[in-house]
């Protein structure tokens, strides 16, 4: 049985769709990309899943329970750790855990133990009795991650978890991610900017304007966009386009003295070119793709456009 | 939703508000210095005009019951500044995605800011041999049933304010527009049996007065000859019982509302 299944998922804001028929779904223990543009209904769909949001139509449900009709077991099963920060900032490190496991009912006997063993794993421990007001963007992210741990959830969902923190800190983070999961059997639900991020996930699913566009591992996906990108360098950029079209059926693209084209397989492609080509070369560069032009071909725009967009968005959202 | 979730929302919630109450020290000093200011301002400066309101009673004895309402009522209503600050702090969606009832945090909010203002309360009451009022456990005793219902009904009026306000700055307005006229048509500062016919209205449809006026008889007795005790409707003058339960009335009705105003939300 999946942990998250998502059949037809539609939700509309009075005349807008915002989310527009979804269906996905994720195996116990997948680390699950989700992916898209702003705007695209990638929060509306979280919000549905972690039970913020009713679905207009369709279904969705996680670790077994419907998110509608088994509300407060979806809760129980999932851990949340926002875009948005959402600790009581006047509490210490360990009050704002000790309140999340009232709140998830914890027994009293687990509840010390639980919160030791959490605040040890993301290095708070000796931060404990302090406000979390002092605390920095980075301890503040991880005392979340510790929070949506707390209660033993069945699926952590990240909605962008190292936005805005510097490069240490974000593969800090991963580093305990990675420990989670494998202690854990945990099934991670993740939306990134970050193109490094989405990669460590194994499947991705892009969605743009309310509906899924592509669902698969970021290896597959890269293979979709149509291979690997070569550019040429040239004294005359049209020559050899012209060349290249004659005699290797791709479709070049000319930017003044370089020239570019997508082949299945690159390597395996330049020896062949570099013997056989009637025009000088300077320079030959070959790229695998990436997710990010993964993104771009779906999606039309870059992976990383306007988060700051999204950011005050989700703000203005409550 | 069960009676569990509807508990555990309440009682989690609530202690929330109390440690929070304590951990800010600035709060619990702002709290009581206000209606300490309001007390030697207004005291001082109309008691010798002024003279007795009732045989034995001065001004400031006839205020000081009054001025416990008031930080009541301010504190109490700040239970929907904290539905506020929490939706901007974004700690909110921490207890929205919780598996507790809606009802439960309404509860829990309406609790916790009880507790607050009976906090508050209580710290006032150190003051009363100051001001020559007699304090002995009966006092009390009295005090912290008629503190927590006020507390409730006003925290259920905030909560209704706050689930419809998205900033704090919106929030203060609101309450600014409220908490003065609530104050001034309370009868704090002057009986209300003795007010032009609106103002006398106004101020016996405001539920504070009763609160006000429950007080006033817990500290000084429920003689109905004194001037300025209880509360007179249609030419019935009301009695501590009944006005609590007036209060309680329109605290189950407020407290409803406020369950309905904050559960809109999704």
């Amino acid at each position: 049985m999946a942990m998250i299944d998502v059949q037809d998922l539609v939700r509309r804001f009075g005349r807008l769709e915002a989310v527009r028929g979804v269906s996905f779904d994720v195996a116990a223990g997948e680390v699950f990309g989700f992916l898209g543009p702003n705007g695209a209904g990638k929060t509306t769909t979280i919000d549905m899943l972690c039970t913020l949001l009713r679905p207009t139509s369709g279904s969705a449900s996680i670790n077994g329970f419907d998110v509608v009709r088994g509300r407060d077991d979806v809760r129980r099963s999932i851990g949340l750790v926002f875009q948005q920060p959402t600790l009581d900032e006047t509490l210490t490190a360990e009050q704002n855990l000790r309140f999340h496991a009232y709140a998830y009912g914890i027994p009293a006997e687990a509840r010390t133990s639980r919160i030791r063993d959490l605040l040890t794993l993301v290095g708070l421990w000796d931060r404990r009795t302090d406000s979390v007001r002092t605390f920095s963007g980075g301890m503040k992210r991880r005392l979340e991650i510790a929070r949506g741990l707390l209660h033993h959830p069945s699926v952590l969902f990240l909605d962008e978890p190292t936005l805005g923190l510097d490069p240490q800190t974000r593969r800090r983070i991963w580093d305990h991610l990675g420990e989670l999961r494998a202690d854990h059997d945990l099934t991670i639900f993740l939306t990134t900017h970050y193109m490094d991020e989405a990669e460590h996930c194994d499947r991705i699913a892009i969605i743009d304007h309310g509906r899924i566009v592509a669902i698969d591992t970021p290896a597959r996906l890269k293979d979709n966009v149509g291979g690997d990108l070569i550019t040429l360098t040239t004294p005359d950029g049209e020559m050899a386009a012209a060349e290249l079209r004659r005699s290797y059926d791709v479709a070049p693209v000319v930017t003044d003295r370089t020239v570019s084209f997508h082949v299945p397989a690159g390597e395996a492609f330049l020896p062949g070119l570099v013997r056989a080509f009637g025009q000088p070369l300077d320079a030959i560069n070959l790229r695998r793709p990436t997710l990010d032009d993964v993104f771009l071909e779906l999606t039309g725009r870059e992976i990383r456009d306007g988060d700051d967009r999204a950011a005050a968005a989700t703000a203005g959202r409550g | 939703m069960t009676m569990t979730e509807v508990y555990r929302g309440t009682w989690v919630v609530a202690y929330r508000e109390v440690l929070r109450f304590v951990r800010e020290r600035s709060r619990i000093v702002a709290s009581i210095t206000f209606p300490l200011l309001f007390l030697a301002i207004f005291g001082a400066g109309f008691n010798n005009v002024i003279g007795q309101m009732a045989p034995g009673v001065n001004l400031v004895q006839f205020m000081y019951p009054g001025i416990i309402a008031m930080a009541v009522l301010t504190s109490a209503l700040s239970a929907g500044l904290s539905v506020v600050t929490d939706r901007e702090a974004g700690f909110l969606r921490e207890i929205l995605v919780a598996p507790l009832s809606r009802t439960g945090i309404v509860l829990g909010k309406a609790v916790g800011a009880a507790a607050v203002a009976l906090l508050q309360a209580l710290l006032l009451l150190v003051i009363a041999p100051l001001v020559g009022v007699d304090l002995h456990a009966g006092i009390v005793v009295r005090l912290v049933p008629i503190v927590m219902l006020l507390s409730l009904v006003l925290s259920g009026l905030g909560i209704i304010i706050g689930s419809f306000m998205r900033s704090q700055q919106g929030f203060q307005m609101v309450l600014q527009i409220l908490v003065f006229p609530m104050v001034f048509l309370a009868g704090v500062f002057y009986p209300v049996d003795t007010l032009p016919v609106w103002m006398e209205i106004l101020s016996k449809a405001n539920p504070v007065t009763y609160g006000v006026d429950a007080i006033r008889q817990v500290f000084l007795g429920s003689d109905p000859a004194a001037a300025g005790l209880g509360v007179t409707v249609f030419g019935h003058t009301m009695g501590l019982v009944e006005e609590m339960a007036m209060v309680s009335v329109l605290g189950v009705a407020l407290i409803a509302g406020a369950a309905v105003a904050f559960s809109r939300q999704e």
